[in-house]
């Protein structure tokens, strides 16, 4: 249990340092590497917890996919650094206000909290353990079974929003020469070529 | 303090044991596998290859290493230079740590886990840290456009592997490899493999590992005739070492999961007495250097393909085929009622 606790306060502690440096990083890039590292932490903190279907999804989706491309973007970015730092103190204010109103409202939302006594009783019990199950399985019930429609709807959310991105961006422009490889390989050699006997001094 | 000893020190002693059975042996796989590629591609092109160092060349890789070894590391001066080195350590320690999951025979295997595809796919889905991290610390043209073609191609082939590697668990119904390859235990030994229901979903397995290990006829990130050496330009000695390690120990590993995947891990390709006396990990072995003949046959054979045909071949070739098996598996499983449990 010992080594479980530490591992849980390193992780832990970690996620927190990369996550402040995420933010407080100079160079862009390496906030995002600071951001690839919080997630692997967290990844790490949800094995601890025994979720490591999650764990690994949480791998595969953000740093896999979704930071590769933060990164590709972040990378082609031409940012003057000194530039970005110029304004800082003339935005300050408006910036430390923003925060400031936040701050408030969160205090004001947790304090006015309070749990019906049902839901602490639920909270207070220990999670069923299924263990002729594996998490994988468990997540799919869930997911598959209890909860199938609002999962299709949440699938056809990110449908339209990529069908959205692509119309966006998507437009022909006249002039372009395309490759089409169908035609390629259905050229025959008598509609592409043609054999002439050329008469020495005449030409074609 | 024996209490101690019992529950943390032995365990973590015995698994550091286990690493380094599997990592030295590997990294002598490593080594040799560069000298299996120039000598079969040296007979191939009809030439001999190196024979110089040791007897039929053998030593040549400890040569090689040692060359590397006693270079000069040199950090351009525009590099940022802790990226720098990070990038190859990273690559390195990618194509390593994967094989913690990986069953080389019945129970032998590091860590029996239950999402054993799943750690597989997302360590894959992480080496391209590894070159684009390289291709923007070097600070230079030729490294960088190597960086970003290579991040857009291991993106791109990613997503057809994710759904091959789905099709085969609806088959066997199970995360973890150790019961991937049980499934395809049977009477007809061979035919019972993976490979063939699912022989066209193999091929393109097969397609997306060469481009995800950037090998020929993939390997654009490196194009020597446009880009130098792409992302590998400005690196030399063991922090190069690293990445040509890194790349060979990929190619091993990704031999390993297709084998696993497909080609029933360590399972005889018959149930013969002369088979089954063979060790299972000999099996496996042969394999996965069956697979690797094919990687360097591919690269002594192909010409190298053109980025827009890379592109095309990965998003509206595979992706779209991959998907529609995807959806016909799922659909004959279900129809036919052979969803296993």
């Amino acid at each position: 249990m010992i080594i479980s606790t530490i591992a849980f306060y390193l992780f832990a502690a970690m996620t927190i340092a990369s996550a402040f440096m995420v933010i407080s990083a100079k160079n862009p890039v390496h906030s995002v590497l600071y951001l690839i590292l919080a997630f692997f932490n967290s990844a790490a903190l949800f094995v601890l917890l025994g979720a490591e279907f999650i764990a690994m999804i949480l791998i595969v989706v953000y740093v896999g996919a979704v930071a590769v491309l933060f990164l590709f973007v972040v990378m082609m970015l031409d940012i003057n650094f000194a530039e970005l730092r110029q304004g800082f103190l003339q935005y300050l204010p408006i910036g430390g206000l923003i925060g400031l109103i936040l701050l408030i409202e969160l205090i004001l939302v947790v304090s006015g909290w309070a749990l019906s006594p049902e839901a602490i009783q639920v909270g207070s019990q220990a999670a069923p353990l299924m263990t002729d199950l594996t998490n994988t399985e468990q997540i799919g019930q869930v997911i598959y079974t209890d909860y199938a429609y609002l999962f299709q709807i949440a699938g056809m959310i990110l449908l339209v929003a990529m069908i959205g991105a692509i119309v966006l961006t998507n437009r022909s422009r006249p002039g372009v020469r395309k490759q089409n490889i169908a035609r390629q390989v259905y050229r025959r050699p008598e509609e592409s070529m043609a054999v002439r006997k050329v008469e020495p001094g005449q030409g074609v | 303090m024996a209490e101690f000893w019992d529950i943390y020190l032995l365990p973590a002693l015995i698994i550091v044991g286990q690493i380094l059975l599997i990592v030295l042996p590997l990294l002598l796989a490593v080594a040799y596998l560069t000298l299996y590629e120039r000598k079969v591609m040296a007979v191939m092109q009809l030439r001999k290859g190196p024979n110089v160092v040791g007897p039929f060349g053998l030593l040549q890789p400890l040569a090689d290493g040692a060359k590397l070894f006693f270079k000069e590391t040199v950090v351009p001066t525009g590099a940022n230079k802790v990226l720098f080195l990070l990038a190859p350590m990273v690559t390195f320690i990618l194509s390593l740590i994967a094989w913690a999951v990986i069953p080389f025979d019945e129970g032998w295997v590091l860590a029996d886990i239950n999402v054993g595809v799943l750690y597989l796919f997302a360590i894959s889905s992480l080496g391209v840290y590894g070159i684009i991290v390289a291709g923007w610390a070097s600070n230079s043209r030729y490294p960088f456009l190597g960086a970003l073609r290579s991040a857009a191609q291991m993106v791109s082939y990613e997503v057809s592997i994710g759904f091959v590697i789905v099709t085969v668990l609806l088959c066997a119904g199970t995360l973890n490899l150790t019961g991937i390859v049980e499934s395809q235990k049977g009477d007809l030994g061979l035919l019972n493999w993976w490979f063939v229901p699912l022989f066209p979903m193999f091929i393109i397995f097969f397609v997306s590992i060469l481009a995800e290990t950037n090998r020929h006829p993939f390997d654009l990130p490196e194009a020597e005739a446009e880009l130098v050496a792409g992302y590998q330009t400005e690196y030399s000695s063991m922090a190069f070492a690293l990445f040509f390690l890194g790349e060979y120990a990929n190619m091993i590993l990704m031999s390993g999961i297709c084998t696993v995947l497909f080609l029933g891990g360590w399972l005889p390709p018959a149930d013969w007495a002369i088979f089954t006396w063979i060790p299972g990990i000999i099996w496996f072995g042969i394999k996965i250097a069956v697979l690797l003949f094919v990687f360097i046959w591919v690269r002594a054979t192909l010409p190298r393909y053109r980025y827009d045909q890379l592109m095309r071949l990965g998003w509206k070739v595979f992706l779209p085929f991959s998907l529609l098996w995807v959806v016909v598996t799922a659909g004959f499983l279900v129809y036919f009622d052979m969803v296993p449990a």
